[in-house]
């Protein structure tokens, strides 16, 4: 399959603030493909240099086999962008937000509205369509910047941080739209802070730190990388530790922690918790606490780079 | 799957002025939709009349010539200035809330978003010079000049804002909101507007800021302005005055382009 977007060696400095320090990816047409990092951690200058916005100091970019820097113009005519920052104007409405996009983008007038009309019917803002942004909500905004993103049917699409800072509800909302468009055909490279968005969404994903990729691979082959779901056991003291250690260890990999807590390592998470606790109560083993932990991007980064995520920002 | 964008190829400069006139429509519906805006814009010039005319006016001196006809070429001189830099508070706007970054993945012309700035801007000020018309007659302005000469004077003044735009845009493009714009934008507007022949003659100055005043294009364009209103020998500070601002338009416009290209 051919490449829609290709990088090698992508490097860009601000100062003495290295923000890539040598990307290399590649994402076959149609597909999905995830950044995942903390903030800072160079997704979003990744994503401005594919985006033409930013041209980097050394390595190469390409969309669809022509260079971001030298073919910018063409580049631009065939991607579109939704950002962090909902980039939609508020004084004017969502129709107008779109028509505007539109003609920028050198549509035929009449294709400009009835483009404009389809996307705020399916990404349901019709009954807005005609109110100032300033009065949307946070989600409305978001799917609004999405839909600026698309007006041109633009066959690469990059999202910095879809749905940061929404709620669950929206957020909900807002995958089952670009899962809808994924299955269209769009190819769409993602950046996320939420482990669960990119599982969720993307068919590959790497994961960013220090302007470098330290892992990438499925979803699945990460998670394997991680050990997965954690089932912590809490038991009344070290020698019931010790048994149930013994017991769970037959279920996988066992590790006992202050002395009286058990976590084993499952692949199949809260599933595993009824063969857990009938196995336990076979041995006559009282339970004081039963937790299950899914990996978390800290848990990633903790994995992956030996360091916490909060740790950037200090 | 691009089938449907026209293409650029051999009309570039026809999509330039396309894209400029699509966001100039963006910008004056914007203007549109925030009266208080303008309110506040015109509110400042009109204290401004009231304040010279009424306030300082006795006090100023020019031999020859009733105050409130001196003045009213400088207040419509400095209602212009400081209309440009809405440009910039624009434009640091667009550029805080993203939609500069927006504007610059879309593959409209570089100049468009620039140019529908200062057009727009150039739109609002028409407003506001004929709204301060308005007031300067009702406050005793009486041009002795024809109406041509008049209209003359008002398309100079207006140019004048055109140029200072582009060089307020400069200004905006290297902020991000709206508060460092206005504050980053004071420190050019008033040597140009108050060390300037707008409200007093030059001749009050010292002798080392008289040298700067008689020079720079806001004193120049007042004095053909006025002479344009007035009376007075024209033709020299007006050629002066057009040199000043075609020249700043050809400076500053590419600089700017050249920036926004770079913005964010």
């Amino acid at each position: 399959m051919a490449e829609a977007i290709e990088v090698a060696g992508l490097r860009k400095r601000f100062g003495d603030v290295v923000a890539l320090d040598g990307i290399d990816l590649s994402v076959p047409a149609g597909t999905v493909f995830g950044l995942l990092g903390p903030n800072g951690a160079g997704k979003t200058t990744a994503v401005r240099v594919l985006t033409t916005l930013l041209v980097p100091d050394a390595g190469s970019a390409a969309v669809l086999g022509i260079d971001v820097v030298r073919g910018a113009e063409e580049v631009r005519r065939r991607i579109g962008l939704a950002g962090q920052y909902a980039a939609v104007d508020e004084n004017l409405t969502g129709r107008e937000n779109l028509r505007l996009v539109g003609r920028l983008s050198h549509l035929p007038g009449e294709h400009v509205r009835r483009r404009a009309d389809e996307l705020l019917g399916r990404f349901d803002l019709l009954d807005a369509a005609d109110r100032v942004v300033r009065t949307y909500s946070g989600g409305m905004r978001r799917r609004l910047d999405l839909a600026a993103a698309l007006v041109h049917r633009p066959p690469v699409l990059f999202l910095d941080e879809p749905t940061s800072g929404l709620d669950p509800r929206s957020r909900a909302d807002l995958w089952q739209v670009i899962e809808d468009l994924v299955a269209e055909g769009t190819t769409l490279l993602l950046t996320t802070q939420y482990l669960e968005e990119a599982d969720r969404l993307a068919d590959r994903i790497a994961v960013v730190d220090g302007g470098r990729i330290i892992a990438a691979g499925t979803s699945s082959e990460l998670k394997d990388q991680l050990g997965s779901t954690l089932v912590e056991v809490t038991v009344a003291d070290g020698e019931t530790a010790e048994r149930a250690a013994a017991a769970l260890g037959r279920l996988g990999p066992v590790e006992v922690a202050d002395g009286k807590v058990v976590s084993l390592k499952v692949d199949d998470g809260a599933r595993s918790l009824p063969g857990i606790v009938r196995l336990l109560d076979a041995e006559g083993i009282d339970l004081a606490e039963l937790a299950v932990r899914e990996p978390t991007l800290d848990d990633v980064f903790l994995t992956l780079t030996g360091h916490r995520t909060e740790e950037e920002a200090a | 799957m691009t089938a449907t964008t026209v293409d650029l190829s051999g009309n570039r400069l026809g999509w330039a002025v396309a894209d400029a006139v699509t966001v100039t429509w963006r910008n004056l519906l914007t203007l549109l939709r925030t009266p208080q805006l303008l309110v506040f814009a015109t509110i400042q010039p009109i204290l401004f009349v009231l304040m010279f005319r009424y306030v300082f006016g006795g006090a100023i001196q020019v031999p020859g010539v009733d105050y409130v006809n001196f003045l009213m070429p400088g207040i419509f001189v400095q209602t212009v200035a400081f209309g440009a830099t809405s440009t910039g508070v624009g434009l640091a706007e667009d550029l805080g809330k993203g939609l500069i970054e927006r504007f610059r993945s879309l593959p409209m012309a570089r100049s468009a978003v620039l140019a529908g700035r200062t057009v727009a801007d150039l739109v609002r000020n028409v407003f506001v010079v004929a709204l301060m018309c308005a007031v300067g007659f009702l406050v005793g302005f009486r041009p002795s000049t024809g109406v041509l000469a008049f209209l003359g004077g008002v398309v100079l003044l207006l140019l004048l804002g055109f140029a200072l735009s582009w060089l307020f845009a400069i200004v905006g493009l290297g902020v991000r909101n709206a508060e460092s714009a206005q504050a980053a934008t004071f420190p050019l507007t008033v040597p140009l507007v108050f060390a300037s022949s707008a409200f007093v003659p030059l001749e009050s100055m010292p002798g080392w800021l008289q040298a700067w005043a008689e020079r720079q294009p806001v004193t120049i364009t007042v004095n053909a302005v006025r002479a344009l209103m007035i009376g007075g020998p024209t033709s020299t500070y007006v050629l002066q005055s057009l040199a000043w601002s075609i020249g700043m338009v050809a400076v500053f416009a590419p600089l700017a382009v050249r920036r926004y290209r770079r913005a964010a």
